[in-house]
C-alpha cells in the first residue's frame, strides 16, 4: 500500500481492501425537488427559488430558446457512445432543504448529516479541523452548502462565495463577466447550461492580491435522476493570483446522470490562474450500468498581457467524459497551460483534450496529456492548436502520451494543429505502448509483486502531471490512481 | 436542395450517354458496378456541405461543383505531341510508358517493352485478356466506399492503365503510366482508373506523372488500386504536376498480402487544388509500408494529403514521413490517420509531418491521428510548423555565405531528405532540377527580398 502521506514510498504489500467506487454512498438529506423535465416554468421556477433579479431570468430564458432550436444538433462528433439522453427525464432542480429553508448562516445550522457526509468524503468543512490553507465551497446537488474562511478572505478584498450568491451580492461582476468566455450560445450542453443552472462558484481577485490559500469547490450529486448544472466563474484582477481545486464525486446509482457545468476564467493582465481537477464522478459498473455522463465546457481567457492560466486534471471518474478545457490566449506574452492525466477502466469512455487559440503576440502553450486505458474502455485525446494571423512569434508544444492494459481497450489521439502565421513554431509528439516488459521484469525480479510494478509504472507514467498539482491533491490523485487500476492486472 | 450546382447537371447528362455507349462494349459485371455507383453517388452528391464533414473539414470543393465540365473532343485528344509531354513531364525511352489524354489511351504515344510475361497496358483492352484478374480485383479494397469522388471514378470507368506481373518476376526498368490532361475553352473533365496486379515473389517500380497543358482548365479524378502479392514489393512514385489552374482529387488504395513491402513517394507540385487521398491496408502479417511525401506550394494553391494506414494484422510495420513548403497565400493540409485493429499486436507505427512555412499568407493545417485497438504496440506521432531558422541562417552568414544561398541551402536541406530517398537516377535527378525551378519562384529568395 502507499503509505498516505507520501505517495512516492511503495511498501510491499499488494493487497488492497478497497475493491469498490468508495465514494458511492447516498446521503439520507431531505431535498427540495423540482418536477422532472424540462421547459420554460422549469427555468422560470429555478430562478425564482434563486430569488435572481429579472436580467438574470432574461439571460436564462434566452438560453433555453436558442437550446429549443438547438435540440436535434447535440453533438455527435467525439469518439464516444451512448444511448440517447431523455431530456424530459432529468430532474434540473433539487437543493438539501435546511431548517428555515434558508442557505444556512454558519456551519452551525448545517445539516449534522450533511456536514458528516462531507466529511466522509474527506472533505474539511469544520474550520478549526480543517487542512490549513484550503478553503472550501461545497455544492450538492443544485445548491451551495456552505462556504469556508468566507471572512479570512474578505479581509484582502477576495470574493469567494457561491454563485447564487454573487447574482445577489455582485451583480456588476456577474453582468461583466458571465458568458464573456462561454456564451450562452457556445454548444449544445453549455446552452442547456445556461438556461438551467443552478449553482457553482464565484471568485474574485482583487488587483495585486496573491491568494493566500487554495480554493476549493466540492461538487457532489446526491439525488436520484438528477443532473448537476452548475456554473463557476473565476476572476483574476490584474496582477494577481489564485489556485483553484475542484473536486467531485456521486453515488451509486443504475441510471445515467447528467453532469454538464460550464467553467469561465478570466485573467487580467499579469494575473495568473491555476485551476485543479480531480474528476471522480461515478464510472458505473463493471458491466458499464449507470455512471455519470460528464459533458463539460471549460474555458479560461488569458485576456491581459503576461497573464497565464493553467489547467491541471486527473480524471478518473465518469462513464463518459466530453471535456476540452481550453485557454484563448488573447493578450501579448500570455502563456496557457494544460496537464491532463484521463485513466478509463471497465466500460469507461473519455473525450478529452484542449484547445489552445493563440491572438496575441508571443503567446505560449504547453500541453502534456497522459491517457491509460484499461478492460474495455475507450480513450481520446482531441486537441487543437491554433494559431491566428496576429499570433506573432507563438510557441505551442504538445505532448500526449497513451499507455494500454490489456487487449479489449482503446487508446487514440486526434491533434488538429492550424498554423496561420510563418514565425509560429508548433511541436507535437504522441506516443502509444503498453507498459513495457522489461520495466515489469525489472520490478519483479526485486521482488514486486505485478500489480504493484504496474501500478510504480504507471504512477511514474503520471508524474509530470501529478507535480503540477497542489500536494494534497497530489496525494489524493495517487490514492485514486491505485484504486481505478484496481483489477487490470490479472 | 434549392439549386442544382453546375457540375452535378453535367454528370447526370454525360452519365446517361456514356452509360448508353459502353453498355454494349463492357462486359455485364462492370456495367452493374457502374450503375451502382452512379447510384450511390447520386444520393449525396459531392462533399461541399461544411458542417461535420470531417473528412473534408479543410477542403472547400465547391470551386469544382460550380464548374460545369464538358466532354473533350476527339481532336483535341489526338492534337497532344511527344513533344508536349516533354515538355511537361519526364520521358525516358527505355521505360515501358502508357500515356493516357484527357483518360483516352493514346498507343502513338506510348512504349510497350513487355517481357517475361508482364502485362503493361490499358484497362479497355485487357477486360478482353484479362478479363477475370480484373473482375476480381477492380473496386475490391476500398473500403469504406462511399467517397463520392471514387464513386464518380467508378461510373464512368472507361481507361487507365492495368499492369500485372506474374508470380517470381522482377521488372527490370520501372513502368510509367502518364495522365495528360488539356482542355480547349471549356473545362474537361477525366477519370482514369488504374489497376496494378503483382503476384507471389515479384517485384516492380511504377511512376505515375499527372500533368498537363499549361493554362488548360481541367480536373482529373483518378482512382488507383494495387495489390500486392506475398513476399513481393511495389515501389510507387506519384508526381502531381498538374498545371496551376486545375483540379485534382486522386484516391490510391493498396491492399498488402503477407510480409509484402509498399514504398511511396508522393510529389505534389501542381494544381490549384490538390487532394490526394491514401489508403494503404496491411491485410496480412509482416507486410510493411513506407509513405514519403513531400508537397510544395505556391502562390493561392490548396493541397490536402488525406492518408489512411490500416494495420489489421499482427507484426506489421509503418511509416511516414511527409514534408511541406508553402509560400504565397498557399494552404497545405495533412490528415494523416494510423489504425490498429483489434489484436494487431506488434505493430509498429509512426508517423511524421514537418511543414516550413515561408510566408505570411500561408496557411497548414496538420491533423496526425492514431486510432489504437491493441495494446502490444508502439505508436507514434510527430507534427512540427515553423518558418526557417533564424539561427541556422546566421550561423552561414557568419561563415560567409550570403543570406540568399544560405536561405536556399536550408530550403534544398530540407526537401532532400524525401527527394534523395528517390532510388532511379534519372528521375532523382529530373525531380532536383524540378525543385531548382520551385525554388526560384519563392519570394524569400528573390534579391528583392533582403
Amino acid at each position: 500500500m502507499t503509505n498516505p502521506n507520501n505517495p512516492n514510498v511503495i511498501s510491499r504489500q499488494s493487497k488492497i481492501d478497497d475493491q469498490e467506487y468508495k465514494w458511492g454512498f447516498t446521503i439520507d438529506v431531505d431535498s427540495d425537488v423540482a418536477p422532472k423535465g424540462l421547459n420554460e416554468d422549469i427555468v422560470r421556477l429555478i430562478s425564482e427559488k434563486k430569488s435572481e433579479p429579472p436580467w438574470m431570468l432574461e439571460w436564462r430564458l434566452r438560453a433555453f430558446r436558442l437550446w429549443e432550436k438547438m435540440r436535434d444538433e447535440e453533438p455527435e462528433w467525439a469518439n464516444v457512445e451512448y444511448p440517447s439522453i431523455d431530456y424530459q427525464d432529468i430532474i434540473y432542480y433539487a437543493s438539501p432543504l435546511t431548517k428555515d429553508n434558508d442557505r444556512p448562516k454558519s456551519l452551525d445550522e448545517v445539516d449534522p448529516e450533511m456536514l458528516q457526509a462531507f466529511e466522509k468524503l474527506g472533505i474539511p468543512l469544520n474550520e478549526r479541523e480543517a487542512l490549513a490553507g484550503v478553503a472550501v465551497d461545497a455544492v450538492m446537488d443544485s445548491s451551495s452548502v456552505t462556504t469556508t474562511f468566507k471572512e479570512k478572505l474578505e479581509e484582502l478584498g477576495i470574493i469567494f462565495c457561491s454563485f447564487s450568491e454573487a447574482i445577489q451580492n455582485h451583480p456588476e461582476l456577474i453582468k461583466k463577466y458571465l458568458g464573456t468566455v462561454v456564451p450562452y450560445s457556445d454548444n449544445f450542453f453549455a446552452t442547456l447550461n445556461s438556461a438551467v443552472f443552478s449553482d457553482g462558484s464565484f471568485a474574485y481577485i482583487p488587483p495585486g492580491v496573491r491568494c493566500p490559500m487554495e480554493l476549493m469547490t466540492y461538487f457532489r450529486i446526491n439525488e436520484a435522476d438528477s443532473g448537476q448544472f452548475e456554473r463557476t466563474l473565476i476572476i483574476a484582477d490584474k496582477g494577481s493570483y489564485v489556485s483553484y481545486l475542484e473536486g467531485c464525486t456521486a453515488p451509486i446509482r443504475k441510471k445515467s446522470q447528467l453532469h454538464a457545468a460550464v467553467v469561465e476564467l478570466v485573467a487580467l493582465d499579469d494575473a495568473e490562474i491555476k485551476y485543479s481537477t480531480l474528476q471522480n464522478w461515478y464510472p458505473g459498473d463493471k458491466d458499464g450500468q449507470g455512471g455519470v455522463y460528464n459533458f463539460v465546457t471549460k474555458r479560461g481567457k488569458a485576456q491581459g498581457i503576461n497573464s497565464k492560466i493553467s489547467w491541471t486534471q486527473v480524471e478518473t471518474g465518469s462513464a463518459i467524459t466530453w471535456k476540452y478545457p481550453s485557454v484563448i490566449l488573447q493578450g501579448d506574452n500570455s502563456s496557457g497551460e494544460f496537464y491532463s492525466v484521463a485513466l478509463v477502466n471497465n466500460h469507461q469512455q473519455a473525450d478529452t483534450g484542449t484547445k489552445m487559440t493563440h491572438i496575441g503576440k508571443n503567446t505560449r502553450s504547453t500541453i502534456i496529456a497522459k491517457g491509460i486505458s484499461a478492460g474495455k474502455a475507450e480513450n481520446t485525446y482531441r486537441g487543437l492548436v491554433k494559431i491566428m494571423p496576429s499570433a506573432e512569434g507563438a510557441k505551442n508544444f504538445t505532448q500526449c502520451d497513451s499507455l494500454l492494459i490489456g487487449d479489449q481497450c482503446g487508446a487514440h489521439t486526434v491533434p488538429y494543429i492550424e498554423v496561420k502565421n510563418p514565425t509560429a513554431q508548433i511541436e507535437h509528439e504522441a506516443t502509444t505502448s503498453k507498459v513495457s516488459d522489461d520495466q515489469l521484469f525489472y520490478c519483479m525480479q526485486r521482488g514486486v509483486s505485478a500489480e504493484e510494478s504496474n501500478y510504480m509504472i504507471i504512477n511514474g507514467f503520471c508524474r509530470d502531471i501529478f507535480k503540477e498539482l497542489p500536494f494534497e491533491f497530489a496525494v489524493e490523485a495517487g490514492n485514486l490512481l491505485r484504486v481505478s487500476l484496481e483489477g487490470t492486472v490479472g | 436542395m434549392s439549386k442544382i450546382a453546375a457540375s452535378e447537371i453535367a454528370f447526370i447528362e454525360h452519365f446517361d450517354s456514356f452509360n448508353s455507349m459502353m453498355t454494349s462494349t463492357q462486359p455485364n459485371w462492370l456495367n452493374q458496378k457502374r450503375a451502382d455507383a452512379f447510384t450511390n453517388y447520386r444520393t449525396n452528391g459531392l462533399p461541399t456541405g461544411r458542417r461535420g464533414n470531417e473528412s473534408w473539414k479543410y477542403t472547400d470543393v465547391r470551386d469544382i461543383s460550380n464548374t460545369a465540365f464538358a466532354n473533350s473532343s476527339e481532336d483535341l485528344i489526338t492534337s497532344i505531341t511527344e513533344k508536349d509531354l516533354l515538355d511537361s513531364s519526364h520521358l525516358n525511352k527505355n521505360w515501358s510508358t502508357l500515356v493516357f489524354i484527357n483518360g483516352v489511351y493514346s498507343s502513338s504515344l506510348s512504349t510497350q517493352n513487355p517481357n517475361d510475361g508482364i502485362q503493361i497496358t490499358n484497362i479497355k483492352d485487357a477486360l478482353g485478356s484479362h478479363g477475370q484478374i480484373i473482375e476480381r480485383h477492380l473496386g475490391k479494397y476500398i473500403a469504406p466506399d462511399d467517397d463520392p469522388f471514387v464513386l464518380l471514378n467508378t461510373a464512368f470507368i472507361n481507361d487507365g492503365a492495368f499492369i500485372y506481373i506474374p508470380k517470381g518476376i522482377a521488372s527490370q526498368d520501372p513502368i510509367h503510366v502518364i495522365y495528360f490532361s488539356t482542355s480547349e475553352t471549356d473545362p474537361t473533365i477525366s477519370h482514369p482508373r488504374t489497376l496494378i496486379v503483382t503476384e507471389e515473389f515479384s517485384e516492380t517500380t511504377l511512376i505515375e506523372s499527372y500533368v498537363g497543358t499549361p493554362k488548360a482548365k481541367y480536373f482529373t479524378n483518378n482512382v488507383t488500386e494495387i495489390v500486392i502479392g506475398e513476399e513481393s514489393r511495389v515501389d510507387h512514385y506519384r508526381l502531381l504536376l498538374d498545371n496551376p489552374d486545375s483540379f485534382h482529387i486522386g484516391t490510391t488504395v493498396v491492399h498488402q498480402e503477407k510480409a509484402s513491402t509498399f514504398s511511396s513517394t508522393s510529389l505534389q507540385k501542381g494544381a490549384a487544388l490538390g487532394r490526394h487521398n491514401l489508403t494503404s491496408t496491411l491485410a496480412a502479417p509482416q507486410s510493411t509500408c513506407n509513405l514519403n511525401g513531400l508537397y510544395m506550394t505556391t502562390g493561392s494553391q490548396h493541397i490536402d494529403n488525406y492518408i489512411n494506414i490500416e494495420h489489421i494484422e499482427p507484426h506489421t510495420t509503418s511509416r511516414l514521413y511527409y514534408k511541406g513548403i508553402l509560400d504565397g497565400s498557399s494552404r497545405a493540409i495533412f490528415g494523416g490517420t494510423v489504425t490498429v485493429q483489434r489484436g494487431a499486436m506488434k505493430t509498429d507505427a509512426q508517423q511524421k509531418d514537418k511543414n516550413l512555412l515561408l510566408s505570411r499568407e500561408a496557411e497548414v493545417d496538420s491533423k496526425p491521428a492514431l486510432f489504437i485497438y491493441a495494446d502490444d504496440v508502439i505508436c507514434g506521432h510527430g507534427a512540427t510548423a515553423g518558418h526557417m531558422d533564424d539561427n541556422s541562417v546566421f550561423y552561414m552568414q557568419s561563415r560567409g555565405i550570403d543570406l540568399l544561398t544560405a536561405r536556399r541551402m536550408l530550403i534544398k536541406a530540407f526537401a532532400s531528405e524525401i527527394i534523395e530517398e528517390v532510388k532511379i537516377d534519372s528521375l532523382r535527378e529530373y525531380l532536383e532540377d524540378l525543385f531548382v525551378s520551385f525554388e526560384d519562384e519563392l519570394t524569400l529568395l528573390q534579391a528583392s527580398s533582403i
